[in-house]
């Protein structure tokens, strides 16, 4: 069947017959147009070329991550949509609007999107653009290898968009397990879809792993001990060691899978020795530590924003280092509770049981942590504040459900069911994207020089807040009236009235979707009013609140020197925060390229060629992303100088803007802490 | 009307013991975590309010971020609840084993059950009869099952009795349920398998002893003969499958689907 030139492709595998993936397709082409059309009409192609598509700037990679990711959010989020509208028309012997087929592609497709190209390009957006300006650095460790991890990241997202409209995702859930994601049951391109994008992203994040995890232990500034670091890129350090330490998993165990679909093995197969089982087992020992990868950095996100808006200390800063480091160990012991009912035994079960509330007690120290943050401050009621709160509250009845989920017994009647899913969304709503929406709405103005809207990103708030409670309690009781996973339609009755009221809760976070749009879209219409002149808006304490917002390209025209935890309030304090140094030195910088682009553009080829069985493009998409490197690694011209006199330009118009800067004193504080010290220039 | 429709709430109104007992296992981990819960649920809403910026009546200590007594007493409490749950999974972990014979001095019915693309199988050893898609169990006789696959992994629940247990394509697992209550109740596979997935459901009636003999007898006056030729009917894919019943079925059948996939690994 397959042919040399095209392998598996043929023109059937376009779904011409299926209106609403047509419609999709349809849908994402013609917005995909209309961006281009306006980009050619405006004239931007060169700008886009120059600033954004060939830069190494870690502020600008860290930006388009989290276009990237909210691109993805918006495709995640319409499949939430259809499933639980699914769920709420077909009942009864209703068959809804999506035949299984379809539905079954759904569900994987979103969780494979939310987890790899949502909720891991938000957080490593922000922390690319945070962490070098936290830790007084210039760049990352390594520039172009950031470059290239987006890169892969971009078209990995994109091949699964493609999966769309040529050929199929995969219809085995998004943890595949075989022998359901075997040929034999899965023969089409679906799980190909699945994997190519898992992998060739997942090297992607690898690649940032390594990168941060260098650039933090190697790029501090002078005086900046471990123990003087801020709290995020603390929780950022860790969060690398569990990218490094569990990512190479996750492709050793995709790769397996691989050779059983493409070269007949058996690794995981029913029959011929496979062993379906290793396939959980090691999918769990990436899985699980990829959930602190994605929950720690909010963590840290919380820990930066309940401290500076309740204009205070945060509280226990070693016990939170501590706890951290504890619970990144500990999610490498607690894999097996993943599958209790495949019938490990009674003592198997117990110790991945109490592994697992283990968990439960750093994580629960660093809730009483912020707590004790608030407790005697001045707590600014600001929308980054108010995730935070709702935070707390969610994520504790999260954590409560899911220690209810790791007692065996109690498992045995909750696990596949409408319980866990509540449980999980639960974690990961609250404790993963409530926190990246509060570093978003932290840090715009540092990425983009003005703050965001508050009223509609209060409203947003609201939509999500409770959008998230009506959309997933009524799960919970679902789980306790026997309601499996999965479903794409259900005779049971009572299970009908809690699903129409999720599906109301899916309608308020749509609405707060919606809204968080107007907000972007009123803040950069009244960018000139929200504008932060001072680059500290909201008297923060660490020292990316030193540079101008958004910083020059170079982050710091001199490199900080660091005496306390809080560099940046310490500096107030000592009233040297706005002294403009005498003389100014020759600043190394690393020059853009555009191999970055190429290999993704490279890697997108291989991958395609790969799920299609087209051996020679994927040949020469492999060799073609192998010369690159080796043209790169051989190229002497990657980087430069900016001579002194610019930087001294650059930094006195920065002290000029200070000086005049109608925010003198801080707008929304009290004054009373910490002193604002007028520029000395 | 099944009891599912008048107690929608089915692990809250079980009808066997395995069931009841997870019932106020899960009852006593949620008050213990309540221990925990409430009070930071608590604080946060109020520890917000107190100390909103507006309020210049509450203390404000900028430079406060350590307490030795509140560092102990946020490690010492969550230590002591998690040690308290850690033995109460200890023993009902073993307890309530799956794996773990129910005590009784009535006799166990031996169950083997086999999962289909998309339907059950459920064979009786002892009777030498088998049935699709229904499960007919007598009340306070323990059921000793024996799960396996025959094709993709597969997840057997019969909420109201308790537990769940996985069944795998070549390999064995075991399952000891028991029906206190007479009823019908609504069985179900968990673990997604596949485009049938949603239809794979099953009625277990719970009957009393006679009730149950009287269905067997019924199943061995039918004609339906499970031999190799149904068995490969059996194999290919059907959805939403109504209840089938064989009066006879081949001997170790399931042993012989475990050892199809693993040669020599069955028993």
């Amino acid at each position: 069947m397959e042919s040399e030139l095209f392998g598996k492709l043929t023109l059937s595998a376009i779904p011409y017959d299926n209106p609403i993936i047509m419609g999709a397709v349809g849908a994402s082409v013609l917005i995909g147009l209309a961006i281009l059309g306006w980009i050619t009409v405006a004239g931007q192609w060169g700008y886009l070329w120059k600033e954004w598509l060939t830069t190494v700037d870690h502020k600008k990679i860290g930006v388009m991550y989290i276009i990237l990711a909210g691109v993805m959010l918006l495709r995640g989020f319409s499949d939430a949509i259809m499933m639980r509208s699914q769920q709420a028309l077909a009942f009864a012997g209703a068959p809804g609007y999506l035949p299984p087929e379809h539905f079954d592609q759904i569900f994987s497709a979103h969780g494979t999107i939310m987890i790899i190209f949502v909720a891991m390009p938000f957080f490593i957006g922000l922390m690319n653009v945070v962490v070098p300006q936290q830790i007084g650095a210039r760049d990352v460790a390594f520039p172009f290898l950031n470059s290239v991890s987006f890169w892969l990241t971009a078209i990995s997202a994109m091949l699964i968009m493609v999966s769309l409209g040529i050929g199929e995702f995969s219809k085995a859930g998004w943890t595949g397990y075989p022998p359901l994601s075997e040929l034999q049951f899965s023969p089409g391109s679906g799980v190909d879809y699945w994997i190519w994008s898992i992998q060739l992203g997942g090297i992607g994040t690898l690649l940032t792993g390594i990168n941060f995890f260098v650039t933090i232990i190697k790029m501090r500034a002078p005086g900046m001990n471990l123990m003087k670091m801020p709290i995020f890129t603390w929780n950022i350090l860790v969060t690398s060691v569990l990218i490094m330490l569990s990512f190479p998993v996750l492709t050793v165990t995709l790769a397996l899978l691989t050779f059983d679909r493409y070269l007949g093995m058996h690794f995981f197969t029913n029959d011929m020795g496979g062993n379906m089982m290793m396939y959980p087992n090691l999918f769990w020992i990436w899985g699980h530590p990829e959930v602190y990868i994605i929950i720690l950095p909010a963590f840290g996100m919380f820990s930066e924003i309940v401290a500076t808006f309740s204009q205070k200390r945060l509280f226990g800063y070693h016990t939170m280092v501590y706890a951290t480091c504890a619970i990144a160990l500990l999610s490498f012991t607690v894999w097996v509770h993943h599958f209790f009912t495949m019938g490990g035994g009674a003592n198997v079960n117990t110790v991945f049981s109490i592994a697992t509330m283990i968990i439960a007690i750093p994580t629960g120290v660093k809730i009483f942590s912020w707590l004790f943050t608030m407790y005697r401050g001045r707590i600014q009621m600001t929308t980054p504040l108010m995730w935070t709160l709702a935070f707390i509250v969610y994520f504790t009845i999260g954590g409560m459900t899911g220690v209810l989920l790791t007692v065996p017994p109690a498992d045995f009647v909750l696990a596949n069911s409408e319980f866990l899913i509540a449980h999980f969304h639960n974690m990961l709503i609250p404790g993963a994207l409530f926190g990246y929406f509060a570093g978003y709405g932290y840090w715009f103005p540092k990425m983009f020089g003005f703050r965001l809207d508050e009223t509609w990103g209060k409203r947003a708030f609201w939509g999500w807040a409770i959008g998230f409670g009506l959309a997933f309690m009524p799960l919970y009781l679902l789980g306790f009236e026997g309601m499996p996973r999965r479903l794409d339609h259900y005779v049971n009755p009572a299970w009908h009235v809690p699903l129409e009221v999720a599906m109301v809760g899916t309608l308020f976070i749509l609405a707060a979707i919606i809204m968080q749009g107007i907000q972007l879209y009123v803040s950069v219409k009244h960018r000139v009013a929200l504008r932060d002149t001072t680059g500290d808006p909201w008297n923060g304490h660490t020292l990316e609140w030193s540079l101008s917002s958004p910083p020059p390209f170079y982050n710091f025209a001199v490199i900080p020197k660091v005496d306390a935890l809080d560099a940046w309030t310490d500096m107030k304090e000592r009233g040297i925060a706005y002294a403009q140094p005498a003389r100014y030195e020759d600043i190394h910088m690393p020059k853009n390229t555009s191999i970055g682009f190429f290999i993704g553009i490279l890697a997108f080829i291989f991958g395609f060629a790969m799920i299609w069985h087209i051996w020679w493009m994927a040949l020469t998409g492999a060799l073609g992303m192998m010369l690159l490197v080796i043209i790169r690694a051989s190229s002497d011209d990657v980087d430069y100088y900016v001579p002194a006199a610019e930087v001294k330009k650059i930094e006195n118009a920065r002290f000029a803007q200070l000086k005049s800067s109608p925010q003198a004193k801080d707008e929304i504080g009290h004054g009373t802490f910490p002193v604002f010290v007028q520029p000395q220039v | 009307m099944n009891p599912e429709q008048m107690n929608p709430v089915v692990l809250m109104n079980p009808a066997g013991s395995i069931g009841v007992d997870e019932k106020y296992l899960i009852l006593t981990a949620f008050a213990l975590m309540l221990l925990v819960v409430i009070p930071v649920i608590v604080m946060a809403v109020t520890f917000a309010w107190r100390y909103r910026a507006s309020n210049d009546k509450a203390p404000y200590s900028p430079k406060w971020d350590f307490s030795g007594k509140i560092e102990v007493m946020v490690w010492l409490v969550p230590i002591v609840i998690v040690f308290i749950l850690s033995i109460l999974v200890w023993r009902s972990s073993h307890a309530l084993s799956p794996y773990r014979p129910i005590a009784s001095t009535v006799k166990p019915i031996r169950i083997e059950v086999v999962s289909f693309d998309w339907k059950w199988l459920f064979i009786y050893p002892q009777l030498g009869i088998a049935s699709v898609n229904k499960l007919v169990i007598p009340t306070g006789t323990p059921i000793s099952f024996r799960l396996t696959s025959d094709t993709v992994m597969s997840s057997f629940f019969i909420p109201s009795l308790g537990s769940q247990i996985f069944a795998m394509a070549g390999m064995q697992t075991k399952l000891h349920l028991i029906a206190d209550k007479s009823g019908t109740y609504q069985g179900l596979n968990t673990q997604f398998s596949g485009d049938g997935f949603s239809g794979m459901h099953f009625d277990t009636i719970a009957t009393s002893n006679q009730g149950f003999q009287d269905w067997v007898k019924q199943v061995k006056t039918g004609n339906g003969v499970l031999n190799d030729a149904t068995f490969k009917q059996l194999e290919a894919p059907s959805e939403n499958v109504p209840p089938q019943y064989f009066a006879k079925v081949k001997p170790d059948l399931f042993g012989d689907i475990i050892r199809k996939f693993k040669p020599g690994m069955g028993q």
